[in-house]
Parts: C-alpha cells; structure tokens; sequence
C-alpha cells in the first residue's frame, strides 16, 4: 500500500500528525501494533499543564495550550477540555522560594502564564486544602481534558480527511529504496516517501533501525480514580514538595497521579501496580487533604511511556535518514503538547521549517554526551 | 503478620477448605484469606452457627459442610476471616484489608477459591430498589433468617431459582410466582444430553421434588416466559412479561431474580491469567489444565472459580489443586500426587455428568443476553445502556475495552463485575465477531474497596 507519508504510531502524536498533513491535502498512512488508545495516549492523566514546564518546551506548550483552547475547531470535538488552572502549592518557606525563582525564570525568557499567589487567593480556590500550605505558582490558563475521548476525536477527524488507518499491524523492518520507505509488517508492506516515528514507548526500536540509537527509557507511570464525590476542587493540583498530581474530573471521581512507576514488562505490553509506591501518592493525597481517608479508590493502572534522560522529547528530522522524521520521549507531560508536535512535524515535511524553536530536541543531542553507543 | 507463605488460599467455600486442609496435612505452612465471618463460603455460609432447625429447611445437602469446615478447624492452616483480597499480581504478591490495616504479603504458590457469582443479565427495570438478586434474598435469609414479609415474586432461570423457591417455601414465604425464563426450545438441546445426566440421577430426582412440593403448595410455576420488565417509579411496584403470547402484570414490591452463576474471576484477570470463553456455561474462565494450573506460574484456581460445577466437584478440584500445590513446592514427589488425587478425580468426572445437561437446559436466550431494548441500563454505575453501547459498536469500537474506555461502562465502583458478560455479548452480537474475539475487560486492582487512607497506610516490611 502506498501514500504520501507513513506513520508508525497511532496514538496522539501519530494521529495529530496524520490530522495536520491530511489538512494540507497530505496522504498518510498510520499503523499500530494494537488498538487505539492502547498506551500512553488513551491512559494517561489528561492534564493540560503549560505550569513548571522545561525551558525548552515553554513556547511549544503555550502554542499548544491555544490550541487546546480552540480544540473543537480542529477535531469537532471538545475532548471535554476544562480550563480551571493548575496550581502547586508551597508546604514551606524553602519551596515557595523554589516557586518563586521558578515565576521569575518564566517571566525572564518572557512569558507570562506563571504567578505566584500567597494564602489568601490560594485558600480561596482551593478551599479544601490542608491549612498548612503558604503559597503556590499558578497557571490560570491551564486544565485537563479526557485522553481517550480527545485521541478518539483526533482519529476519527484525521479518517475524515482521508488518514489510513490499521490496527493491530506492528512494523517490523523499515528501509529505504532509492525515494521510497518500506515498512514490512505481517500485513503486508506499505511504502511511501517520508516516514514518521511516533512510536512511544517503543520509539527506539525505530529510531535503531534508522542508525540512530536514543538513550530512550520506557517507564510506566501509575494513576488511580476513585469513586464520585460532590463537586469540592475545581483547578488541577500539584505539591512543590511532592510528586503529585490531583484533579476533580467531571463526573465527581479524583484522578490521582504522581509519577510514581509500576513494574513493567514491554515485551508482553504488562505492567503491575507497586503498591509501596503507590501508597506514597495516597500520602501525599493525606497530607494535602487528610479529609479524603475514606474514599474509595475504584480503579488503579500505569500506562507505558517514553522517557528520555533529560526529560525532554524528541522533535525532528532524523540525522541519519533522509526522510524520516521523530516525534517521541514525551517523558509523561506529551498530551498536552500533541496538537501543537503534529502541526511542527507537517510544516518540517512540507515546508522543511518549523516557526517554533526546536532545536533542543534535536535525536543527536545524547551523541555527544556519550549516553548512548 | 507474616510476609511470607508457602501455599496462599484465596476463599473459604469447599475448594478453599479442601484444599487448604489437604496442603496443612502435608506440613507446609498454610494461610486461608476469606471476606466472610466465618468458614463455609457460599454453600455452606454460616454453618457453623445456624440453628438446627434453619439447617433442616435449607436441605440436607447443606449438613454436609459440617466435615468439611470441622476438618478444616483442625487443621494447621492459618484462617484469615473478615480478610478482603483487593489485588493479586503474577509474583503472587497479594494484597489485603485487615481489620481496616492494608497489607501486602507473597506466597510460593497460590489457589483462588473465590467461586461464583450471580449471572448478571440486564432488563428493563432491574435497577429499581426492589430487585434483587436471588442470591442476595438467600443471603439474608441464610445468614440472618431475614425473609421478605410481603411476598415475593421470582424470576429467571437456573436450579438455584427453583432451590430458592422452595427454600422460601419451607420458611413460610409467600411466593406469588415463579416466571422461568428459560426458552422451550431448550429441552430439545439438552434431550440428547439427558443420558448421561442420569448417571447423576440424585441431582434430577432432587430437581423434581422441589416442583412437586411447590405445585403441592399452589405455586404457579410459568414456563418460557419473556419480555420480563420490572415497573415503579422510584421502586418496584409490578411485574409485566409475556406468557403464552399475552401480556401480564403482577404486582409485587420484591422481585427476586436468577439466571444462573458464573465464576467470579477477577482475582486471576487481575493477575494476569489467561481467560477463555466457555460457549456451553457462556461466561469467561481461566484457562486451567487437570490440576487447576493457569498460564502464571504459581497461581492455580479451584472451584467454581474455574468453571461452575457446583459444591462437590469444588471440594475435588481444591484437593487436586492442592496436591499441585505440595507438589510444585517440593513436599511430595510425582507418583504421591498421581495417587492421591486418583479418587477426587474419578469423583470429579461423576460430578460432572449432569453439568452438560443443566447448561442446555437453563440457557437464557439470546435476547435477554444481548440486552434487546437499548433503553435498559446495563452498566448501572455509570449508567450505560445497551443502545450506547450499540452506538460505540458501530462507531467502531469493536472489544469490551475499546467499549469500556469510550462509554466508561465498565469503569464503575463494581469493576464491570456486572456488566463485563453483557457487555461482551452486546458487542459480539453487534460486531458479528466471535465472543472471544471480543474479549474481556482488562481488569485493573483494587478488586475489592480500599480508601485512600488505607492505601496510604499499607503496611509492609520492605520499604522503598
Ligand atoms: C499514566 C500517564 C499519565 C500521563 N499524564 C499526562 C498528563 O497529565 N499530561 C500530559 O501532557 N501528558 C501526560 N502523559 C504523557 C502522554 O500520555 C504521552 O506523552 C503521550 O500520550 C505520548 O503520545 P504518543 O503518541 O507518543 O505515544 P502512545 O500513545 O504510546 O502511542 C505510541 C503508539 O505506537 C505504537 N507502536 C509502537 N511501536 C510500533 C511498531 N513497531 N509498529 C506499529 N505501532 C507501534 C504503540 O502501539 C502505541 O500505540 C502521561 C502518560 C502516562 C503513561
Ligand atoms: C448467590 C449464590 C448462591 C448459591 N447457593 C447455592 C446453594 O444454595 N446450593 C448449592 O448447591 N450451590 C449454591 N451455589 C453454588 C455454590 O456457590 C457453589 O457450588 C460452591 O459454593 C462453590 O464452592 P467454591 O469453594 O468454589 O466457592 P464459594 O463457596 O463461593 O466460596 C468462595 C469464597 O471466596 C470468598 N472470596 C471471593 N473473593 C474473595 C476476595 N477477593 N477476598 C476474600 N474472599 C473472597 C468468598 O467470600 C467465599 O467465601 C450458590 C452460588 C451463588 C453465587
């Protein structure tokens, strides 16, 4: 089967991808080894997080915050976006100094989507918290959304313009012969000019077989949600002291993240709770909201995810092949930034630039540091 | 509590008793986990503390729980009552709730015992206060002697409606009627099946009895009843169905349905456990080999948990289990274990002759399985309907996950544990794919309720 672009890959990056080259009149091709949503996209967390990013990823981030703002004109659909802000709060004098020097690096590279607040406003917004907090840094502009309903959104817009879509079609070999790119894979071959690597967690098997290897760590990171409760937190919540993340969704459940990993094994595509370090979000939840002892916790997972060593993705054209092109590594806060990566990855195939700078994500920056062989 | 065993059971009821006698006989340090107060499981629920004469209306089958839970008392085992399994994983590390306290401890081999459920099967209306679930009505009764005072009507399917109706009976219930379900056409299927049902005879003989004493009492019994529909406003105040082509009403503020068990599985989903499904019991089972095996290493299933056949036949398979168990630790050697178990497996096969029969018999019909009316409710904790699901099936979500994750059906307090069977039907009939094919919901801890407080306070030796 031929097309204008392949795409290993389909969750958000792939079809974001897809989805924005379909609007310039692109032909594309995306393929997954399993089911839609099956990783890191359908799973994870829905946070809409431009608070605390990496230098790096700030002007990608605000780009794409817009975006989510404006989610329906893209996709037909508001992937149950909310915009409440996300606030992390200061338990103590020596973390609202990190927050403060965090507002005031932000506000040196030139943006202004991160405040600092003291006690009063954060009490006001947050009246449930603990009353031991003192400060916290603000995003008002931030939110969530539903993962799964947002990259059900994505596909279904991107098959609406023509993207080829194949589940269950895991790539095996790519190489490329004289213009064209060969993907075999059980089901068959398919060829097309440019490729894509979108392949997350697994990302660095592609990658290698361009000969450009990536010091890529797959992790799983793990989640629970609990059972409904009356409406009592409106913004996304996370602790300068602790690895947390916390909203109130929709319907009434939490959804209570805090980086913490599962035991994984991506050959079978399992990943298994560890209970120790789960029950340190459950502590953090505590000590943030001792209240909540006695909800429920309904349902707990880990999703598989690529992390890079500086936890920051890859965006870009491969080095070693002409033609191809990398998008992965998201390191656990990629959602938010998949509106924005698909349209950076169509305008450097169509128009061989991006106007937005990515250049710290280019795949040969772990070369030199001798991280990978 | 210690952190570590050499053989785990999981439940109480026959397989778990058996099975965890046989191991404690044998020397090896043994610990039985069960969420009820007191050994029996299921069957035998209370036994030990049921008044003679309550014992008498439940049937003699019931007594013979007594040897089993005495063998067990005296044995080694170390018995964990009131003692909730919330997770188990492929170490076959488990988790526990404790009297409020969380902990998590390991065993080298592991028997899940948790047996059956109750089939779930949606239909208009069975979200009202005032259905309920048979087993729960014989629960109660049971457990507290609690009866409803006002009279009750029963409906589905399954041997157990029958023994429930005449255990009401016998406790001075009164039984308005009993609707069957179960489509005439079934006794053409299960004829030829009947054969070698008879070498189970007592199990049919028993059967019949239980009809003749309700027909003697006035109850009236209708066959191939359909279109069941439980109606009120905000609870139960009638029943309608169809009977001999006509429409009919009862009124009743209890309505008290069956449609048969199937096994309660999500321990060895959640840990990972191969499922197959079984088309003549239409529910998913671990896959399992003689013993009880399944595709983890270490963990075993006995008992209705692996497959309905029934009490006795649970009691064999957690012997067999057992014997794997000692086995794989080393305790006995190959030829002991072929030996021992060549009674409970010649007793098993016995058991097992009138089980083709009895699927064929009670099988509900399709339409019921599939949920016809889009309207009915079939996930009721985050309230999903069967036409929602129709609809994500034709938008192209095509398993019960991809189903799951658009509708959230599934995803309720409950864990899909009542709609994870319907869903699977809903969907394969939609799709036109295999049951199978379709698979089951991937099921995610905890299995039973854990807060977050106590998540928080899990207590385990080994820290970070
Ligand atoms: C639990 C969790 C919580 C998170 N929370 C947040 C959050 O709150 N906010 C945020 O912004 N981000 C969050 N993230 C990160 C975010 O989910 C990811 O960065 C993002 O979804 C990555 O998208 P992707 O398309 O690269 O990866 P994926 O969705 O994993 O897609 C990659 C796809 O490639 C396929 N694939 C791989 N190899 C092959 C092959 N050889 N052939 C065919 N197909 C192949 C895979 O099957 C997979 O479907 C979280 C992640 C997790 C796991
Ligand atoms: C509602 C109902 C009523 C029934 N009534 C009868 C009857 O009257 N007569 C009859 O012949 N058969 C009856 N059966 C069938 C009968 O249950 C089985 O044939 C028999 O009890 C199977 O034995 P078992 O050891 O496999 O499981 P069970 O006897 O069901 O024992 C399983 C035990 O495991 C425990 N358990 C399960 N999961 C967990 C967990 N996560 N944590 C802790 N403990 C757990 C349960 O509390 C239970 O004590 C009934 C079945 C059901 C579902």
């Amino acid at each position: 089967m031929k097309a204008d672009v392949l795409i290993v890959g389909g969750g958000l990056m792939g079809f974001s991808t897809a989805l924005h080259l379909a609007m310039r009149d692109t032909r594309c091709i995306v393929l997954d080894k399993g089911s839609p949503g099956r990783h890191a996209s359908g799973v994870n967390a829905g946070g809409l997080r431009q608070l605390n990013r990496h230098p790096a990823e700030i002007p990608l981030s605000v780009v794409a915050a817009d975006m989510w703002r404006h989610i329906r004109e893209l996709v037909d659909s508001d992937c149950d976006t909310r915009f409440p802000g996300q606030v992390r709060v200061a338990e103590n004098e020596a973390e609202l100094g990190r927050l403060e020097k965090r507002a005031a690096l932000t506000r040196s590279l030139g943006y202004q989507h991160e405040e600092i607040i003291g006690p009063d406003e954060l009490y006001a917004l947050v009246p449930a918290l603990a009353p031991h907090c003192i400060g916290a840094l603000i995003c008002r502009s931030d939110g969530y959304g539903r993962p799964f309903h947002a990259l059900d959104a994505f596909r279904r817009k991107a098959r609406s313009l023509g993207v080829y879509y194949q589940a269950d079609t895991r790539v095996d070999a790519v190489r490329q012969d004289g213009d064209e790119w060969r993907l075999s894979t059980l089901q068959g071959e398919f060829r097309a000019p440019v490729l894509v690597n979108c392949a997350g967690a697994w990302a660095n098997h592609i990658a290698a077989m361009l000969g450009e290897p990536v010091p890529l760590k797959p992790g799983a990171p793990m989640m629970m949600v609990t059972e409904r409760l009356p409406h009592f937190i409106d913004p996304v919540l996370g602790a300068a002291g602790h690895k947390l993340s916390f909203k109130q969704m929709q319907n009434g459940t939490l959804l209570i993240g805090g980086a913490h990993m599962a035991e994984l094994d991506l050959l079978q595509e399992r990943t298994e709770i560890n209970w120790q370090k789960l029950a340190l979000s459950a502590r953090s939840v505590m000590t943030l909201f001792p209240q909540l002892k006695d909800v429920r916790i309904v349902r707990t997972w880990a999703g598989l995810e690529a992390f890079m060593p500086d936890n920051i993705p890859v965006i870009g054209a491969s080095v070693t092949a002409s033609s191809a092109y990398h998008a992965f590594g998201f390191s656990a806060h990629g959602f938010q930034l998949s509106p924005v990566v698909g349209r950076i990855l169509s305008q450097l195939i169509l128009d061989g630039t991006s106007e937005l700078p990515i250049d710290p994500f280019r795949i040969d920056r772990f070369a030199s540091s001798g991280r990978c062989a | 509590m210690k952190q570590h065993y050499q053989l785990a059971v999981i439940g109480a009821g026959p397989a778990g008793l058996a099975a965890a006698t046989v191991a404690a006989e044998q020397g090896i340090e043994v610990a039985v986990f069960d969420g009820q107060v007191a050994p029996g499981g299921q069957i035998y629920r209370a036994m030990e503390s049921i008044p003679q004469h309550r014992g008498s209306q439940l049937g003699d089958e019931y007594q013979r729980g007594r040897e089993l839970v005495s063998a067990f008392r005296a044995s080694s085992a170390k018995y964990f009552p009131e003692t909730q399994v919330w997770s188990l994983n492929g170490r076959r590390e488990i988790g526990l709730l404790l009297q409020g306290q969380a902990h998590t401890v390991t065993a080298d081999q592991v028997v899940i015992c948790s047996g059956a459920i109750e089939r779930p099967v949606p239909f208009p209306g069975w979200t009202l206060p005032g259905v309920m679930n048979a087993g729960a009505g014989q629960i109660l009764f049971k457990a507290h002697g609690i009866v409803p005072d006002d009279g009750v009507v029963l409906a589905g399917s399954g041997p157990l409606l029958l023994l429930l109706a005449w255990q009401y009976l016998h406790a001075g219930v009164s039984v308005k009627a009993l609707l069957d379900v179960t489509p005439m056409i079934n006794h053409l299927y299960a004829l030829p099946r009947l054969p070698r049902a008879l070498l189970a005879g007592h199990y049919l003989t028993k059967g019949m009895q239980y009809k003749r004493d309700l027909k003697r009492a006035g109850i009236s019994t209708l066959h191939n009843v359909r279109s069941l529909r439980a109606q009120g406003k905000d609870a139960l105040q009638s029943v309608s169905f169809l009977h001999r082509g006509r429409e009919q009403n009862l009124e009743t503020a209890v309505l008290l349905v069956h449609f048969g068990v199937i096994p309660h599985t999500q321990l060895g989903r959640v840990a990972g456990c191969r499922h197959v499904w079984d088309e003549s019991q239409l529910c998913w089972r671990p896959q399992l080999d003689e013993w009880g095996r399944t595709s983890v290493a270490g963990i075993l299933v006995a008992g209705d948990g692996g497959g309905i056949g029934g009490a006795r036949s649970a009691e064999h398979a957690g012997r067999l289990a057992a014997l794997q168990a000692l086995y794989a630790l080393g305790t006995l050697d190959r030829a002991t274990r072929q030996r021992l178990a060549r009674n409970d497996r010649k007793w098993m096969r016995e058991e097992s002759h009138i089980r083709p029969f009895l699927e064929a018999f009670f099988r509900i019909a399709d339409d019921m399985l599939q949920v016809a009316d889009d309207d009915t409710l079939v996930c009721r904790c985050e309230e999903v309907s069967a036409g929602q699901i129709r609809a994500a099936v034709a938008d192209g979500h095509r398993d019960s996950n991809q189903v799951k994750f658009l509708t959230r059906c599934g995803m309720g307090p409950c864990q899909g544990r009542q709609c994870a069977e319907a869903v699977s039907h809903i969907v394969a009939d939609a799709s036109g794919k295999a049951l199978q094919d379709i698979g089951h919901y991937r099921q995610r801890p905890p299995v039973n309720p854990l807060t977050l407080g106590q998540l928080a306070g899990l207590h385990s030796e080994k820290t970070e």
